[in-house]
């Protein structure tokens, strides 16, 4: 971990228009999930339709691939990058300070809201329950979008393919693909920490956390293998 | 010379060295089998857009793999060896800046990620040398591009780098920053630091470097000091500028002479078309002697890259 990397990657991060995006994101959910109790909503429609469907299979990948593609992949894209990969650190360093700024940004920016939509519905302990696992899921998520961005020119596109064909449609149609799905494990970790009845999915708790380190780690090091051996594109290229 | 000088202080002399340097994409050759050793003063990397001046730099910085050979800097290779860049500095073609960091915030970062001990007076050290305390407060989306330019070279070098590695660095810059730019290269040189700095416009060259490496099609066309390549290359006519006591007598006298192809009479003097350069100029004096002619002045005029260039281009 560099502090000089992160405060760059945090400064660069925030004053890009692109974060601007995130700001309304809490509000939805918060406001979606304040007019469903307006109107009655059973609790287990409001965690279905509004805490998993919009907040852990929209909000949290949307958010996480802002922020993920944002903490690197824009400086590949503008050249900054050349900046830090001229020092003498090791590129290690480099990458696990953009995933822990990645990470946190991420987190905080989806798990408070989740915790005040959750806790709306179902009480405190369903608002911890998906507040942490938000932030597990966050960290997975940034890892994976950190890779993508050193591994294709185009991790917005790759990462958005990711979210909708594979978990939107895929993980919700063949049980099988959901060990390799972030919302399910999320999911999961939501129901297993909150104690909660009213929702579950198909992955057990074990594959869920195992999965979720194996992205973590898998993403992180192939991020920094990659950026080991960078190269800037030559005139000829 | 002057460019020659060992360092008074700071990190020791460093040599860049490229061994059989090739790089390909695909089936297109950007360099080709490239040997060079660089040492301390100022050297020009010269040639024509798309030569492969760019594609050398990345090599050398440690951004491109060689496809082929190998390229070192004290004997370590620069691909994926973060460790050279405690002895190298970087000023790429593309000026992308953090433009949310004022110029004294980027070039102490710089200084942090190098790990110096006093971070603070490095980053004063730098900015003085490139003259921009007066904007250092500044953020860098505000600076003009030569600006921009020479807090790039400051961050390029807070840590005081035996090799320096510039990619066009006069790019977009107005004759003054320019003149500045010049001046520090040449500072740096006399050093004794390493200096690199490529361009395809000959006139900077000549006037910053007396040292060149000309790159063409991917190839190292010719390597050394400009006016020997270019007394080398006997077999082209030179073109001499004289001005002497009697022009017209001395005119007719140097058409006798084997060793001359032409004589043009003008106000200012002749205009000498020699066939060798050896030959002419062993030549002259015996003539002017054997006249009583008292030569004045003589300039090989034609002495500017751009003719050796050329030369070398159409070869």
């Amino acid at each position: 971990m560099n502090m000089t990397i992160a405060w760059i990657t945090t400064r660069g991060l925030l004053g890009r228009r692109r974060s601007w995006l995130l700001l309304p994101m809490p509000i939805i959910l918060i406001g979606v999930t304040a007019v469903g109790l307006g109107f009655d909503a059973p609790a287990a429609d409001l965690i279905d339709g509004v805490l998993i469907g919009l907040g852990v299979a929209v909000i949290l990948p949307l958010v996480s691939l802002i922020v993920g593609t944002g903490v690197l992949g824009s400086e590949i894209d503008d050249g900054t990058v050349v900046h830090i990969l001229t020092k003498p650190i090791p590129r290690s360093r480099i990458i696990l300070a953009k995933l822990v700024v990645a990470a946190t940004v991420s987190a905080v920016t989806i798990a408070v809201p989740m915790f005040v939509a959750a806790t709306m519905i179902g009480g405190a302990e369903l608002g911890l329950g998906f507040a942490l696992a938000c932030v597990a899921g966050a960290i997975a998520y940034s890892a994976l979008f950190l890779a993508l961005s050193v591994v294709t020119r185009r991790p917005v596109l790759v990462g958005l393919l990711y979210v909708v064909i594979w978990e939107g449609l895929l993980s919700n149609l063949v049980a099988g693909t959901r060990t390799v799905s972030v919302q399910h494990f999320v999911i999961k970790f939501a129901a297993e920490l909150s104690g909660s009845q009213l929702f579950t999915t198909t992955v057990s708790t074990a594959v869920a956390a195992v999965m979720t380190v194996v992205f973590t780690v898998l993403g992180t090091w192939l991020a920094t293998q990659r950026l080991r051996s960078f190269s800037v594109a030559g005139e000829t290229s | 010379m002057e460019h020659r000088k060992p360092r008074t202080k700071g990190s020791p002399v460093s040599d860049l060295d490229l061994r059989g340097v090739s790089r390909w994409y695909g089936n297109v050759v950007a360099v080709n089998d490239v040997t060079m050793t660089l040492g301390p003063g100022v050297t020009g990397l010269l040639g024509p857009n798309g030569a492969g001046k760019t594609t050398l730099l990345h090599m050398m910085a440690g951004f491109l793999a060689p496809s082929r050979g190998e390229v070192l800097i004290d004997g370590d290779a620069t691909w994926r060896n973060p460790a050279i860049y405690r002895k190298l500095g970087l000023v790429n073609e593309r000026e992308a800046v953090y433009g949310f960091l004022s110029g004294k915030e980027f070039v102490r970062a710089s200084a942090k990620l190098h790990g110096l001990p006093d971070a603070d007076a490095a980053t004063r050290r730098a900015i003085e040398l490139v003259e921009m305390a007066d904007a250092q407060d500044r953020r860098m989306d505000t600076y003009s591009k030569g600006m921009r330019q020479r807090m790039r070279v400051a961050a390029a070098l807070v840590h005081d780098p035996a090799v320096l590695l510039l990619d066009e660095p006069f790019n977009g810059m107005d004759p003054r920053q320019r003149m500045h730019m010049m001046d520090l290269l040449h500072r740096l040189g006399a050093q004794g630091r390493t200096v690199l700095f490529s361009s395809h416009i000959l006139e900077e060259v000549e006037q910053v470097s007396g040292t060149v490496q000309v790159i063409v099609a991917g190839r190292l066309a010719a390597s050394g000091d400009y006016r020997t390549i270019r007394r080398l290359m006997t077999h082209r006519p030179h073109v001499f500028a004289i001005r002497s006591s009697d022009d017209r007598r001395l005119a007719v006298a140097l058409m006798a002479s084997d060793s001359v192809a032409g004589v043009t009479l003008g106000k200012d003097g002749l205009t000498v078309h020699a066939g060798d350069y050896g030959t002419f100029t062993r030549a002259l004096p015996r003539i002017a002697l054997d006249e009583g002619v008292r030569v004045r002045q003589l300039i090989p005029s034609d002495e500017s890259l751009e003719s050796v260039f050329s030369y070398l281009v159409s070869a």
